[in-house]
């Protein structure tokens, strides 16, 4: 750990400001403050997903469940037409003098393959909107980031946040109870 | 409820009444707080391998080589060598399929019913029910994908998976068997991608201690499969969606799973298969061996790596209150069923009842019954509840008796179907019993991996469950 040179110290850029909190109340009353100081490109992180977070960070509603249901009605359709498609067009035959076709005998079919997509959409979903999988990301390189998938509590605020101040975002976060504050890098 | 008692306060009757507070069990023992339970979780998996992990390995390894050994001589041979014969065509094949099949119910059941009834305590369990309905699939996959002999047709465009093949045949899709094949492989794939889900924060947590300690290698396979997680609440949100949607779905899944199990009989025109009552019988059936083996399983568990604070005596309570529900429910649907062939006034379902009870394969009868309505009445007292190892034994004796349900519904009922010159008796050969045995094997073999590799509780939902996570900080939530 020398001096950075004139180089590094060009391309050092930070990415955001981290703050630890070592409850889940002091954290809830920190993210409600950061969303009433208008700030947007900010983050928690949690060991786990802590109840009623959401409202305190000011985030929407999720929209996984559009991906779900667009997989769960490409799933049944799929099941019926395919199995359509099979009785009237590619083979034709006829089994114990039953209809070609009836969407009775085939739901149970299409029943499985609604659920089959719904489970792939939604997780494909889950990833898409998470941006994941994605292995480099600058708080995953903080030392003390350990904690946060065990017992502690972060907020980051990033420095591309138009509201973004070095100063007051760190009296900020001060105020708000954060302890350790520190910088990271890109 | 500190900062917000003004706007949540509790409606002005209450003052009047005075319920009665009730109070809730905890389920943490000792109150263990965040650190104490990564700490828990993951030392199982960085610690040493103990010595008795190996010996189970090896022996279950041995066990397994039944299976592969008796598999290879049928694929080599041919079906002949099991002991099926006219009139019994279904016989151990079928019967072990579906038990196993059973057996995993109890994990959905577990991970998906319990999670959308907000029942908090699967918290700790959910993990390795999960873990176990897997591999019981995969155990249960074996039976049907061997039966046809030449494999290489069930697996290729041929028996069982709809692909266009060069003879330009296709499936029955009339067929409840055909039904089977998709609810049986997406029961299997909505399984581990439910697992999977489950375990990303727990892998993020395992990365970022292993890099914590400089362990690079596995810091690395951790982290693959975490995929970056990073525990952000912005994922959280998502997260935690997708997760009730799975558990949305996998609820009517784990039902259509055994309903669909149950047409492969009920569909048929079989005195004694040909039934309405099938689909739920099967499915509360389903559930209650499920819950017999995650007992038999977690019990050892709980006792080999101190687990005593996670899995509490309210687990074990409410693990057997389920067992004695459902074998209840199985109870009485065994009395409806003669009930019903009475009733019927139909001569050849009456006969068929009459031959389970009394006929050539009474023995089998009487041993499910006493595994499976009476072993789990003792459920009914709290010192029986209290007592792991008691509870350990009745829950093998469910898991005997489940596979003996199987057996008496299969078999019975095609040993004497309607003619009496087509009657038969079955006995399983030799191949078909060291196969089934085997399995045992196989089901250990994985699941004393995944206790040695993979977090075996997940700890973000347990922490999530104890008082200190309420952002509220009180238990009144």
């Amino acid at each position: 750990m020398g001096r950075p040179t004139i180089k590094e110290a060009a391309m050092k850029k930070t990415y955001g400001l981290i703050a630890a909190f070592d409850t889940v109340p002091a954290l809830y009353h920190a993210c409600e403050k950061v969303r009433d100081a208008g700030y947007s490109q900010w983050d928690t992180f949690t060991p786990f997903p802590v109840h009623g977070l959401d409202a305190a960070m000011g985030m929407r509603r999720s929209k996984v469940p559009r991906f779900s249901l667009a997989g769960g009605i490409t799933g049944f359709f799929t099941g019926m037409g395919f199995i359509a498609w099979l009785g009237w067009v590619e083979y034709p035959l006829v089994v114990g003098g039953k209809p070609m076709f009836s969407p009775m005998f085939a739901f149970p079919v299409a029943y499985e393959l609604t659920i089959l997509f719904t489970a792939f959409a939604t997780i494909g979903g889950m990833f898409l909107l998470n941006q994941l999988p994605m292995h480099y990301h600058p708080v995953l390189k903080a030392p003390q980031f350990v904690r946060a998938m065990d017992d502690r509590f972060y907020i980051v605020i990033e420095a591309n946040d138009p509201k973004f101040n070095p100063a007051q975002t760190r009296a900020l976060l001060e105020q708000a109870g954060g302890k350790d504050l520190a910088e990271l890098d890109e | 409820m500190s900062a917000h008692s003004a706007d949540t306060s509790a409606p002005a009757i209450l003052a009047e009444v005075k319920p009665a507070v009730v109070p809730r069990r905890v389920l943490v023992e000792h109150g263990r707080d965040f650190h104490w339970i990564t700490e828990k979780i993951c030392g199982l998996v960085e610690g040493p391998t103990p010595t008795w992990w190996w010996v189970c390995l090896g022996v279950a390894g041995f066990i397994a080589s039944f299976t592969v050994a008796g598999l290879t001589y049928l694929v080599s041979t041919g079906v002949g060598v099991w002991g099926h014969a006219n009139p019994v065509n279904w016989a151990w094949d079928i019967v072990n399929f579906v038990f196993w099949i059973g057996i995993g119910h109890a994990g959905t059941l577990i991970s998906a019913i319990l999670c959308l009834l907000r029942q908090k305590w699967r918290t700790s369990i959910n993990r390795p029910a999960e873990a176990m309905t897997i591999f019981a699939v995969v155990c249960a996959a074996i039976f049907p994908v061997f039966h046809v002999g030449r494999i290489w047709f069930a697996v290729l465009p041929g028996y069982l998976f709809p692909f266009p093949n060069s003879n330009g045949i296709w499936q029955n899709f009339r067929s409840p068997l055909e039904w089977d094949v998709f609810a049986v492989s997406t029961y299997g794939t909505v399984s581990v991608l439910f697992w999977y889900v489950g375990l990303i924060p727990d892998l993020g947590t395992m990365r970022d201690r292993f890099t914590a300690a400089g362990n690079v290698v596995k810091a690395r396979i951790y982290g693959f499969f975490a995929m970056g997680w990073r525990g952000s609440n912005r994922h959280w949100s998502n997260y935690e969606m997708a997760y009730l949607i799975l558990a949305g779905i996998a609820t009517p899944l784990v039902l259509s799973v055994h309903t669909i199990v149950s047409f492969d009989f009920a569909v048929s025109l079989i005195p004694g298969w040909h039934t309405t009552i099938f689909p739920p019988y099967f499915v509360a059936g389903a559930i209650f061996s499920g819950f017999g083996m995650v007992l038999t399983l977690m019990l050892p568990l709980r006792a080999i790596y101190r687990l005593e604070d996670l899995i509490t005596q309210y687990h074990i309570d409410c693990m057997c209150k389920i067992t004695l529900a459902t074998g209840t429910m199985v109870g009485y649907a065994y009395s409806m069923e003669f009930f019903i062939a009475w009733y019927g006034a139909n001569p050849y379902e009456g006969f068929a009842f009459i031959n389970r009870a009394f006929g050539h394969y009474a023995w089998a009868y009487w041993i499910m019954i006493s595994c499976n309505v009476i072993t789990p009445q003792f459920f009914w007292f709290k010192k029986v509840r209290e007592n792991t190892t008691l509870v350990w034994i009745l829950c093998i004796f469910v898991n005997v008796g489940m596979w003996f349900e199987r057996f008496v519904i299969i078999v019975t009922s095609l040993a004497r179907d309607f003619l009496p010159s087509s009657w038969g008796y079955y006995s399983p050969s030799v191949v078909e019993i060291f196969t089934f045995f085997g399995t045992f094997g196989v089901f250990s073999f994985l699941f004393l991996l995944f206790i040695r590799f993979v977090p075996i509780m997940p700890m973000s939902e347990i922490k999530a469950v104890i008082p200190a996570a309420d952002p509220h900080g009180s238990s009144h939530h």
